[in-house]
């Protein structure tokens, strides 16, 4: 896979290698999130796209300065709306626990949860209009931390792991099937609140400019070291040009390559660093005894309840840290971007490739889920420079304005989902355990 | 006289838009419900098996219209979709004898054949999106309105208009007469008979002789009907593109369920459900009140409980609402 990879960085170049690299990360992080819930318990998640949104939610709200504006024109209103509602599911705890169940709990609870969205949006709404007032064409939300970013990838996790508590305890008592289903409507409703709440989000209009946790390229190639670096690793090449104003010339060229490559290369660093350490972890987990029960849960769920194991409260646990490690994907995948956008947070893109990952890789197996992340993710890349090479090639003997040929050369980007549903389809009939299928070691 | 406004506007705005898009989301929640009840599984690929049947009719339309055959009064495509029906039952029957027959042999567990249906959903995707690309299309010809809001004011004298599109209509009409037959069929007829046992009991079908190759069939030929249609009524009234084609899927799915996946009259009542509840409540009622309510008392605002970009998250929550308090549906589900 990684001499895949050297490839691209040799025949197209090592900047489009490292951000294929990248992603290839970021994809093996949410991979392994997954893994760990359909892998080890069984569960189904269709709500990646959900917690992906979030961490990158947190990479926002972490980050971006504050807008002091903002929190003064309307920040008291949501601060007190945000009381009434946790107030609100308090009381409602309080009823749904020390009274029994009757008609008239039930009507006394829809009573509160109407009565509180009423005054709720009676509060929050002079807030929020005033907020997205302020300098909408800039900011118009309330910002902020200005912490650094590396932060809003434990944010994120938590986040992510939040939304997972609620669900799970909603959704996890449901069939698998239909647990997929509600999982995936949930992540839209997550979505719907994400792009239209502009207060919180900026909402389509995006948030752009994020700080980097890298050097930016425009300073590294003014400062001395790098260059020097730059010259020392060119220097062969640059022997051999002896006039001293093209050799300034190419050198130039070198920096400005040079620093976007090392830009992508201090990202790589950091993703390696999030990937190896979730991988030690998972994989101890998988082979300690909490391992072997979670997989005697998802074999035998009676047998396992029968042997004194809580399944509700483990398939709770395992939802979540699942769905944080998706949370840290997601602000990580800001992170890299730089920016946040929530009209690209596609279900097809973020819960169905993910899960051709999870079960290409192998499902049960870390590695496998790694794999799986790479080869999906570079494939997805790849798809559309190998369509066209194989459009070419079909259609060699065609005439180059035919019309056939010119309407495959226009949709060699669909090539991709062709590959991923027939590369799916194949591996789930000849291989339903994935590339690297579960091992399971008996001690 | 406000009191009639008010009525007509109502009507114009939520109830013959509800009822249309209700009855598209009816046709799609039959669908998956047949699905689910026969084959067993949830079938992900839903929207994209619509965008492809809608795709047929559209090419055997651009085809008819530039032989000059047309319907008059009428939209070209309704000649057309037999056509498309046909190549779509031909796709729907390769695809099961492909991909899903290998499971349903095996005996694989429903979550393994929703993840195959993922994979024919990424296909089914791209080849939609090679034949005919991704772009929005509009495939609608002939009289656009039966009843025009300037029209419908004048003859009344009301202030308020009702305009009614033929499409609407047609959907409207074409879904009871389908949903109708369908329901007779299931119900009177030997083979839809057997259906229901199989879709009920199995391994007891399987004893009283009933063949069950025959019975899968005949389902995946009622669900590429059903798709076709349901796709090609939704794309003559909006418009064809097959990312919201695959979105789609989201509020038939919830349908589905809220009918009680399974049961094919509660996935008919769910569509009404999930429709109307989206338009209810996102719909601003100021001008309603305005009609209604003394002078005095006029709202101030838009009088909308929520903003239609949650359109679809309302649609979501009535799922879950639903999936927690009634798992199985307002009308039992899982026999058909």
């Amino acid at each position: 896979m990684m001499g895949l990879i050297i490839l691209v960085g040799l025949f197209q170049s090592w900047n489009i290698a490292l951000s294929i690299f990248n992603l290839c990360l970021i994809s093996a992080v949410m991979t392994m999130g997954a893994n760990i819930q359909w892998g080890y318990a069984g569960l189904i998640n269709f709500g990646i796209m959900g917690f992906t949104a979030l961490g990158g939610l947190a990479a926002v709200l972490i980050s971006v300065d504050p807008v002091q504006e903002a929190w003064s024109a309307g920040g008291s209103n949501i601060l007190f709306s945000l009381f009434l509602i946790i107030s609100m599911v308090l009381a409602i705890r309080y009823i749904l626990k020390n009274f029994k169940k009757s008609k008239n709990r039930t009507y006394i609870v829809a009573t509160i949860i109407i009565l509180g969205i009423v005054i709720i949006r009676f509060i929050s709404e002079p807030g929020i209009v005033a907020i997205e007032e302020v300098d909408p064409a800039k900011t118009g939300f309330l910002g902020g931390l200005g912490l650094p970013i590396i932060f809003s990838w434990v944010l994120g996790a938590f986040f992510a792991g939040g939304l997972a508590f609620v669900i799970g305890k909603v959704a996890l008592g449901l069939r698998a099937d239909y647990l997929a289903i509600a999982t995936l409507l949930i992540s839209e409703i997550v979505i719907a609140i994400i792009k239209h709440e502009d207060w919180l989000t900026r909402g389509v209009k995006n948030v752009i400019g994020l700080k980097r946790p890298a050097p930016y390229e425009v300073n590294l190639q003014q400062t001395d070291w790098f260059i020097d670096l730059v010259e020392k690793f060119n220097s062969t090449k640059l022997n051999l040009i002896t006039d001293l104003n093209e050799r300034q010339a190419a050198l130039n060229q070198l920096v400005i390559e040079g620093s976007s490559v090392f830009v992508k290369l201090c990202y790589s660093g950091l993703f390696l660093v999030v990937v190896i350490i979730l991988l030690i972890l998972t994989q101890k987990a998988l082979y300690s005894p909490w391992g072997r029960m979670m997989r005697a849960i998802r074999d035998n769920e009676e047998a396992a309840n029968a042997m004194g194991k809580n399944v509700v409260k483990q398939h709770l646990l395992i939802f979540v840290l699942g769905s944080a490690i998706v949370g840290i994907a997601g602000a990580m995948l800001v992170t890299q971007d730089g920016l946040f956008t929530p009209g690209s947070y596609r279900p097809l893109r973020y819960t169905f490739l993910i899960w051709v990952m999870v079960i290409v890789g192998g499902s049960g197996n870390n590695f496998g889920a790694i794999l799986g992340g790479f080869v999906v993710w570079f494939l997805w890349i790849e798809a559309a420079p190998i369509g066209l090479y194989l459009v070419n090639l079909t259609t060699a003997g065609l005439d180059d304005t035919h019309y056939l040929k010119v309407h495959l050369i226009e949709s060699v980007p669909y090539f991709r989902f062709l590959m991923m549903g027939v590369g799916l389809l194949v591996i789930m009939r000849y291989r339903p355990k994935g590339i690297l299928p579960e091992k399971i070691e008996i001690k | 006289m406000d009191f009639l406004n008010a009525i007509i506007l109502l009507l114009n705005y939520i109830f013959v838009p509800a009822l249309t898009y209700g009855s598209q989301l009816a046709l799609g929640a039959i669908f998956v419900t047949l699905i689910y009840g026969i084959l067993r599984f949830a079938n992900f690929a839903t929207g994209d098996m619509m965008s492809f049947g809608t795709m047929f009719v559209i090419l055997f339309t651009f085809y008819f219209q530039s032989v000059g055959i047309s319907l008059g009064v009428l939209p070209t495509a309704l000649l057309a979709i037999p056509f498309g029906i046909i190549f779509m039952v031909g796709y729907m029957l390769i695809v099961d004898k492909f991909v899903f027959k290998y499971y349903r042999t095996n005996k694989s567990p429903p979550v393994q054949l929703a993840m195959v249906s993922i994979g024919v959903m990424f296909v089914t995707q791209a080849v939609v999106r090679i034949v005919i690309g991704p772009s929005d299309r509009r495939f609608f010809d002939g009289e656009k309105f039966l009843i025009k809001a300037g029209e419908f004011k004048e003859m009344t004298g009301l202030n308020e208009g009702l305009a009614i599109k033929s499409t609407q209509v047609i959907t409207i009409i074409v879904t009871l007469i389908l949903v109708s037959t369908l329901f007779w069929f299931l119900n009177k007829t030997k083979t839809g008979k057997s259906m229901r046992a199989y879709s009920d009991n199995e391994d007891l079908a399987l004893l009283s002789g009933i063949d069950p190759k025959k019975i899968v069939m005949i389902t995946w030929i009622i669900a590429g009907i059903l798709a076709t249609i349901g796709g090609a009524l939704y794309g003559l009234d909006k418009s064809f593109k097959p990312f919201t084609y695959f979105n789609n899927m989201l509020p038939i799915f919830a349908a589905a369920i809220v009918g009680g996946i399974g049961n094919p009259f509660g996935a008919f009542l769910g569509g009404y459900v999930i429709a109307f509840s989206e338009i209810l409540l996102t719909y601003a009622y100021r001008k309603f009140f305005i009609y209604v309510l003394p002078e005095s008392m006029e709202p101030g605002g838009l009088v909308q409980l929520l903003s239609t970009d949650y359109k679809f998250a309302v649609s979501f929550s009535i799922l879950v609402i639903v999936l927690l308090y009634r798992p199985s549906g307002i009308f039992k589900g899982k026999v058909l």
